[in-house]
């Protein structure tokens, strides 16, 4: 350094030529794909100017499989097993958002008891995914094991429930075009009303341990802030939409199956930032309780299936048809054009946590890199879907 | 927007959401309109694809009246009509303050090869950015106005669009690790010969 040195504090203080990290110069840093916090192949591209985040483009494409284009080669029923690959969480709710669509496109109604038991399992599906996820979030801030394990144990219950009716875990295959598969038994029914009984119990147990907890409020407080005006823009939907305090939920506003008989509240949060995106699941789980309560006392006896549906050389008339449902991550749509033959000349998945990944780089600007993955955890993402 | 063009598309089928399809020049005024309209209010852009059309030929099989030997009778003549190939972009969008929709618009391009060029609609409603993008990627519609178009679910060196009707894979799946027979046997007529990978035994084998 030619420039002299007169006094010592100038001599302490480091000269204004020499640039260091924290001066403006960015380091990029690939965070994924291989990463245990990322849910699955997903690599983000991160500018970092000391630890504060100032760029952020995500990096799709590692399971992509085109499986828009194999639900167009294959007829409409064989695209059912496939569905359940894509949020392989929730396959109940991704049989039901594409059996419904296949039901407008073709004009079916569907059986009062089909459509007790289509609301029966897509609640159980939603407890299970939320529960899963507030284990997997606190994993992701370090809260190792522990309350994934408490998490797993409720949901393990729920998928015991499933592969008693359908034959398996988590690809269940259960929705059929005009009803359901097999038909759930008393025993299976009175089963699953122990388990949902016993349920608030749990929800008690984990609010009390992890959701007051100083360290949770701490991390996830005023971390990652949603506007409304926002989220409505750029098609947020779920409950990131609602953690920032709009009233827009698909059971409510469609009253799509039989939800209008249901009673049950939309919970609402105040600041939209990740603390209220975890109260949120936590809420919903108490109104997926209610609503599976109502409808374990109601359901009725009667067929499960309408039996006026063809099951091979299954053409529905030509034309198209966009159905959704509130699947546990957001709005799940599926968009059919038929040209009248036995493929779908046109399948479209509208997969709700690729489309709420939009304004992940807004979330994250101005946090620092260990807040990024809590953000990107409770946005709830899983790789089938949003690659696809 | 005075003067845009806007047609109203029928959907034959039962579930009878119809489109409106609109016209290039005046897509984002009609967007921002619908959008921004308080009795219209469509500020939710729920679901964006693309459709691919070849080709088309319709026939229509029509009665006409003729005189055949003196006599006149009702004959029927078969007309067709051409319909040459496009991609189109649809937008279904829902509005969240008044609870309602869907309403669909739709976009055509010119045709498939060189008219590619789509408005983006990103500006009017971010929630298409990931999705038009995944339409350029998918079918090779260009959106003009898109802040970030790049490919995105395919890798960037990819070059068709795997989306199309008319899309061919490659069969050279050697990279496959499991690549055989019949899939090796075509993948070679892609390369030239190689004789140390090819033909490897004949060259070493000694010759009696």
């Amino acid at each position: 350094m030619s420039a002299t040195v007169e006094t010592i504090e100038a001599m302490e203080r480091p000269p204004v030529t020499m640039t260091s990290r924290l001066d403006g110069e960015l380091l990029e840093v690939s965070m994924g794909p291989q990463h245990p916090s990322t849910h699955g192949v997903f690599r983000m591209n991160v500018a970092l100017e000391g630890e504060i985040v100032r760029k952020l483009k995500p990096v799709f494409g590692y399971l992509h499989r085109n499986h828009e284009q194999i639900g167009e080669d294959m007829t409409y029923l064989g695209s059912m097993p496939y569905t359940d690959r894509l949020d392989y969480f929730c396959s109940m709710t991704n049989n039901w958002a594409y059996a419904l669509s296949v039901e407008r496109l073709a004009g079916i109604e569907v059986p009062e008891r089909a459509e007790y038991l289509r609301v029966i399992l897509a609640e159980l599906t939603r407890l299970q995914n939320h529960a899963s996820l507030l284990g997997f979030l606190l994993s992701d801030m370090g809260a190792w094991g522990t309350p994934l394990m408490y998490a797993f144990r409720e949901r393990e219950k729920i998928l015991d429930l499933f592969e008693s009716l359908s034959g398996s875990r988590m690809m269940c295959d259960y929705m059929r075009f005009g009803g359901c598969r097999v038909d759930a038994d008393d025993a299976w029914l009175s089963r699953a009303k122990q388990i949902v009984d016993r349920f608030p119990k749990f929800l008690d147990e984990f609010e009390a341990l992890i959701l007051q907890n100083e360290i949770v409020i701490a991390r996830t407080q005023d971390v990652g802030k949603l506007s409304p005006e926002l989220a409505i823009s750029a098609g947020i939907t779920g409950p990131m939409l609602r953690a920032c305090g709009v009233n827009y939920d698909i059971r409510k506003v469609d009253g799509y199956g039989i939800y209008p008989r249901f009673k049950f509240r939309v919970p609402l949060g105040d600041h939209g930032d990740t603390y209220d995106r975890l109260m949120m699941r936590a809420l919903e789980m108490r109104e997926s309780v209610e609503i599976l309560k109502q409808a374990l006392a109601q359901i009725p006896t009667g067929p499960i299936v309408n039996p006026k549906v063809k099951v091979r050389a299954f053409r529905p008339p030509v034309g198209e048809a966009y159905g959704r449902i509130e699947a546990p991550k957001g709005e799940l749509g599926f968009y059919l054009i038929s040209d009248g033959g036995p493929n779908p000349y046109r399948y479209r998945v509208r997969p709700p946590s690729f489309i709420n990944l939009t304004i992940l780089e807004d979330l994250c600007l101005g946090h620092v890199v260990a807040d990024v993955m809590v953000i990107l955890g409770s946005i709830d993402i899983v790789m089938g879907e949003v690659d696809r | 927007m005075r003067g845009a063009k806007i047609e109203i598309m029928v959907n034959p089928g039962p579930a009878r959401q119809s489109s409106l399809l609109i016209d290039h020049d005046q897509a984002v005024a009609v967007a921002t309109f619908l959008r921004d309209h308080p009795a219209l209010g469509f500020d939710f852009c729920s679901n964006v694809t693309g459709v691919d059309w070849l080709d088309r030929t319709l026939k229509k099989t029509t009665k006409v009246k003729q005189v055949v030997d003196g006599v006149e009778k009702e004959v029927d003549q078969t007309s067709e009509e051409k319909i040459p190939g496009y991609l189109e972009a649809i937008y279904h969008l829902y509005s969240m303050k008044l609870k309602y929709g869907p309403l669909i618009i739709r976009m055509r391009t010119a045709n498939r090869t060189d008219g590619v060029h789509l408005p983006s609609l990103t500006p009017v409603w971010r929630s298409a950015e990931l999705q038009e993008r995944e339409i350029f990627d998918l079918y090779g519609i260009h959106f003009d106005g898109h802040p970030d178009l790049r490919r995105i679910l395919m890798w960037d060196e990819f070059k068709d669009h795997p989306m199309r009707k008319d899309y061919v894979p490659p069969d050279d799946f050697e990279w496959e690790p499991t690549a055989h027979d019949e899939v090796l046997e075509r993948a070679k007529q892609h390369y030239p010969p190689r004789p140390q990978l090819d033909g490897a035994e004949k060259i070493t084998a000694p010759q009696s």
